[in-house]
């Protein structure tokens, strides 16, 4: 479904990125995992648009991506969440959720200005269609508070809920567990499962929970230092030995 | 989503209709005016700086391209009043494309002098190449409306209070609208709306000129009410004016541009009688009201009777 | 030919040496707050009409003159952060933005109550027949304002990167949390940005006046020059800031002189604008100068 081609990333001289190449294969839950500063992120923003890659391809249901800008992969179906939440802090959780349904939708300055009827029932049937997403992520009861008035485990949920109203057929997730207890990391790892079992979503993640990432992943792409050093399902990742060199030192081993 | 401006919209219509009932001091009509005037200006402001986040100093450019191409259309080419507001609306927008393709890539103060650049070059402009240079022209014609002619103040003030009305209406429906939630989640976070698919600087200029055609339709009203026009109207301190309305009045209500832009314009004349102290009491009324009511007048009333702190 | 030009020139720098005085003085207080304070023009003009009011209507000598308006400029900019700013802090940038706005419409208020809306003068620095260079006429008044002009800004310079306190400051400016956990008073830091910053004004104020006249309005127009010499050298960079007060100040001059007098305001912004849209952060600044914080 996803396909990274040799892909490299610079920044002022500092290789971000080197010759990454992997798939994401349709309906698979795969993770991203590597030490701080493995170039994750900047993996993601390369997927999603925010950077171009210096070099390399990166294709997309058999379309080339890597040329785009952000809002056109969005259209494409490539939602995606942030590392450090970058939800719309001063507008209601709905109206969060509402927001991700733009694409969906087409209104513009004039009708909705006039409130042509058109308008009128496509906004009905996004008040609609978002109220129903926050009931299946279950926030449907706090659809009313600020999005940053929320609690940090919420604000991810929202987050994610926010992507699943764009219909989206892949999801980027960066560290959704960061800064969640154990018991709401359980109930986020039951989550993404459920995503991609209800709603055939592919999930690609970025995750340092290892318990996280070894309880939900189907596979896993190991970067360190802007290099891919292994791939594989979670148990050959947690016997290879490049992986435990690379972590030798870091305090969350498995 | 209407039904939760109704009551304010009845309110305000009611002003609007018996106002010239109990005030009838011609004076005191032609202030409502241009407080009027001021109100369009300050809403498409508003729009832009409370919902979407962008600053602009350069609106005054925007009023005079409204005022100095409607007139010079309607007096020199005899083209109706009307007809002539809607070209100057048209080149407002050209303009306001053109300066937003670079200006809203830039941020904050970097955006704020850029917009000034673009109001004081008008300004220079105008004042260089306008009929009769810094000293303005007159007898431009006055607004005629399917054959009734627009002369009196009474005339002129349902015209510009009713054009305010129906323009804020029009904006709260896109406020509440997909394209207004974007714009407010662009205000929030620009790498979020981006992700969400929003266009951020496709939208960013949509705004801009929005903002841009109601301070330019204000522009053209301004000419054809007073009949006579200069630069000195459209200078920065026109923009800065404008700022202060609607930071007064309350950046995240299009409620509080209407009654900054009412209360700025009223001041300095209600302040007249303190003759040579009127601009020091104008600076501190401004001054203390910025201290003790920071989120502006309307929104900290509105959280007054909500009961909130 | 060239003597016109010469004459031009040196016109330019004398008037581009105010609006380097008043861009630095706006960067003092950026750094310190990422305001900008539009009151800055006032100080300039606080200058001007206070030193006249020792020295011409008080008959105060000349160089105590100097001393108390100096002082007496500094003090309104202390007192103009504790009274607006100090209880702001923390809150929205545009709003306090907006109060040094209003706080300048007070400032002008208090001026032309007090000195009316007659423009102002008093003797040059030294009595004496101009110098002629090339033929180009240089009054002696221009060279004390050159003069004063680098000497502040040399001092300043030398304040913010060789003494304790200047340091102190410019740590708060690139960091207030780790600034704060060091053991300095930010709060304090605040206030000595806008005394600086007045009494920079109020200098250039002093300056200026034999040559060019003060007036009680004359203080908006030189905010915004001053405004556009720190953009145009990049936010927060002092030397940007003096750089881009003379290039609009010789610019300036060179459009009235060649062009047109009416273009003289046009011309400068337009480089500016050009300088904005394809070098965002100033001629002088980097990239990272653009993070400015958000409204």
């Amino acid at each position: 479904m996803l396909k990274i081609d040799g892909v490299w990333k610079t920044f002022g001289g500092i290789t971000a990125l080197m010759d990454v190449s992997f798939q994401v294969k349709k309906g698979e839950i795969k993770a991203l995992i590597g030490p701080n500063g493995a170039g994750k992120t900047t993996l993601f923003n390369v997927i999603s648009g925010v950077y171009k890659p210096d070099r390399g391809a990166i294709t997309f249901e058999e379309k080339t991506i890597s040329n785009l800008n952000p809002v056109k992969i969005a259209h494409l179906g490539i939602s995606r969440t942030f590392q450090n939440v970058e939800l719309f802090g001063r507008m209601t959780v709905l109206e969060n959720v509402m927001v991700g349904r733009h694409i969906k939708s087409k209104a513009g300055f004039f009708s909705s200005g006039l409130r042509l009827p058109g308008m009128i029932n496509e906004d009905r049937e996004i008040r609609r269609l978002s109220e129903e997403i926050l009931e299946y992520v279950g926030l449907k009861d706090k659809k009313d508070y600020l999005a940053g008035d929320m609690p940090i485990g919420s604000q991810r949920i929202l987050e994610i809920a926010r992507a699943l109203a764009t219909e989206p057929k892949m999801l980027l997730l960066d560290e959704p567990a960061s800064g969640l207890n154990d018991a709401e990391t359980r109930d986020l790892s039951l989550f993404i499962k459920k995503l991609r079992d209800e709603k055939d979503i592919t999930v690609l993640l970025v995750e340092h929970d290892m318990g996280l990432v070894m309880d939900i992943s189907d596979n896993i792409v190991v970067l360190n230092f802007g290099e891919k050093i292994a791939e594989g399902t979670p148990n050959e990742i947690r016997n290879n030995k490049h992986v435990i060199d690379a972590y030798l030192g870091e305090e969350d081993l498995f | 989503m209407v039904k939760k401006h109704l009551l304010a919209y009845i309110v305000f219509i009611l002003i609007i209709i018996f106002f010239p009932f109990f005030v009838k001091s011609s004076y005191t009509l032609s202030i409502a005016i241009f407080a009027g005037i001021n109100a369009l200006i300050a809403m498409g402001l508003s729009l832009l700086m409370g919902y979407a986040g962008q600053v602009s100093l350069g609106q005054a450019g925007f009023y005079g391209i409204g005022a100095y191409v409607s007139a010079i259309l309607s007096l020199k080419f005899g083209i109706p009043p009307v007809l002539s507001a809607l070209i100057a609306a048209l080149v407002a927008s050209v303009a306001a494309i053109i300066l937003a393709i670079p200006a809203l890539k830039l941020k904050g103060h970097y955006l704020a002098v850029a917009t000034l650049g673009f109001g004081e070059i008008i300004y220079v402009i105008l004042n260089e190449l306008g009929p009769g240079g810094p000293s303005g022209f007159g007898d431009i014609p006055h607004i005629s409306l399917l054959g009734y002619k627009f002369i009196s103040a009474t005339d002129h003030f349902y015209l510009i209070w009713i054009i305010v009305f129906l323009l804020i209406i029009f904006s709260f429906n896109i406020i509440d609208s997909r394209i207004g939630r974007a714009m407010r989640a662009i205000h929030d976070s620009e790498t979020g709306s981006s992700s969400m698919g929003v266009d951020v600087p496709l939208l960013k200029t949509k705004v801009f000129v929005l903002s841009a055609v109601y301070a330019s339709i204000a522009g053209s009203f301004y000419a054809h009410y007073v009949t006579f026009i200069s630069p000195s109207t459209f200078s920065l301190f026109h923009s800065v004016l404008i700022l202060t309305m609607v930071v007064i009045g309350g950046a995240s209500s299009l409620w509080g541009a209407v009654v900054g832009a009412i209360i700025i314009t009223a001041l300095p004349e209600a302040l007249r009688k303190f003759e040579e102290l009127d601009v020091l009491i104008y600076g501190l009324i401004l001054t203390l009201s910025l201290l003790f009511l920071r989120k502006g007048i309307v929104p900290t009333f509105i959280d007054k009777i909500k009961g909130k702190r | 030919m060239l003597t016109v030009l010469l004459q031009f020139l040196l016109s330019g720098i004398t008037v581009g040496s105010i609006y380097a005085l008043v861009g630095l003085g706006f960067n003092i207080i950026y750094n310190a707050t990422s305001i900008i304070n539009l009151a800055q023009g006032e100080f300039v003009v606080m200058g001007g009409l206070i030193m006249w009011f020792f020295s011409q209507s008080m008959q105060i000598p000349f160089f105590l003159s100097i001393v108390l308006t100096i002082l007496v400029v500094g003090l309104i900019g202390l007192i103009m952060e504790r009274l607006t700013i100090n209880p702001l802090k923390n809150s929205d940038l545009l709003l306090m933005i907006m109060i040094t706005v209003a706080v300048s419409i007070v400032f002008r208020g208090l001026l032309m109550y007090k000195f009316g809306k007659d423009p102002y003068n008093y003797p040059p620095f030294s009595e004496g027949e101009p110098f002629i260079i090339f033929g180009a006429v240089i009054q002696q008044q221009v060279l004390w304002v050159l003069f004063i002009a680098l000497s502040c800004i040399g001092l300043i310079f030398f304040f913010f990167n060789r003494t304790m306190i200047g340091k102190a400051m410019s740590a708060c400016a690139v960091n207030p949390t780790a600034a704060k956990l060091v053991g300095i008073n930010v709060s304090r830091m605040i206030m000595l940005s806008f005394f600086l910053s007045a009494i920079l004004g109020a200098i250039g104020g002093i300056a200026i006046t034999p040559i060019s006249l003060m007036e009680y309005d004359k203080g908006p127009a030189l905010a915004v020059k001053g405004f556009c010499a720190a953009i145009m050298g990049g936010l927060g960079n002092g030397m940007g800031a003096v750089l881009g007060g003379f290039i609009i100040g010789v610019l300036e001059t060179l459009t009235a002189g060649y062009i047109h007098s009416g273009f003289k305001d046009a011309v400068a912004l337009v480089i500016l604008l050009t300088i904005l849209f394809f070098k965002p952060a100033g001629l002088f600044g980097n990239k990272s100068t653009l993070t400015v914080r958000k409204f």
